[in-house]
């Protein structure tokens, strides 16, 4: 038997880590593949104390989890093939048409 | 012991994937290694008895979405993003700000050694049948969630069609 605290710490990093991604890369894909790497730290945190409390309730909560990253993902790249049709870029610094 | 081998076999496999998605300079590497990343996630919920969210994490992350992602990189131009700079002019604010967030983190779950304080485990047993047991939740404590749920969907679905359109009628 794991301890808890492990999954927990597991998905910390996970979620450090799709941060940093998010924050540093200048590619929206990357950026939108970082926010899919934070989902999934949200998901193992509910999965391991839906495995601690011996209940079903977390993982529910992980499949609408993953429902929302379907829906975010589809719009995001329809998002990204729109913009990369009047922009030619995918690159974050260069999308700036809303900055005065 | 098994299990705790397998463990961390998982999570040393899902952080440095995670790590090399989010420092490829190739939009294409980056989705292959989140690949790695999400097959590696799966198998953590397998140790966690989630099998049917095992089976979902696959079928749709692995399956759907990363197909999803593969095809909008062939779209868009690699080239271009392949020559400019991986990463953008306030990086260094960056990591200083998700260093601070995980020392925070960190700092709230070791709480002075106590632990998570998480309160004691029923005595209940877990389900036998993981499956069925998702699929009860699912349909009868959690049924306005799942319309909600496709709506939310459809939306979507509609929202990238339009988006990804050619010209508005």
């Amino acid at each position: 038997m794991i301890p808890t605290e492990y999954y927990i710490f597991l998905a910390s990093g996970l979620f450090t880590i799709g941060v940093i991604g998010v924050l540093t890369r200048r590619n929206i894909l990357i950026i939108l593949m970082s926010i899919e790497l934070i989902l999934n730290a949200v998901n193992i945190n509910l999965m391991a104390l839906s495995n601690y409390f011996k209940s079903v309730d977390g993982q529910v909560f992980a499949i609408f989890v993953i429902t929302d990253a379907a829906a975010e993902a589809a719009v995001g790249l329809g998002l990204i093939i729109a913009l990369f049709r009047n922009k030619e870029t995918v690159n974050a610094d260069e999308i700036d048409l809303l900055k005065w | 012991m098994l299990e705790l081998v397998t463990f961390t076999v998982l999570a040393v496999v899902t952080l440095g994937s995670a790590i090399l998605v989010i420092t490829r300079r190739n939009a294409v590497h980056s989705a292959i290694w989140l690949t790695v990343t999400l097959f590696s996630v799966a198998g953590i919920f397998l140790l966690q008895h989630a099998e049917f969210l095992f089976a979902v994490q696959i079928i749709l992350y692995v399956g759907g979405i990363m197909v999803l992602f593969l095809f909008v990189i062939m779209l868009v131009d690699i080239d271009a993003a392949l020559k400019q700079a991986r990463f953008a002019r306030q990086w260094q604010v960056a990591l200083l700000t998700a260093v601070v967030l995980l020392a925070l983190v960190g700092y709230a779950l070791y709480n002075h050694g106590q632990g998570l304080g998480l309160p004691a485990r029923p005595m209940v047993s877990a389900p036998a049948q993981n499956t069925q047991a998702v699929g009860m939740a699912l349909y009868q404590n959690y049924m306005l969630p799942v319309e909600i749920a496709s709506v939310l969907l459809l939306v979507a679905m509609v929202g990238a069609v339009i988006m990804a359109k050619r010209k508005l009628q």
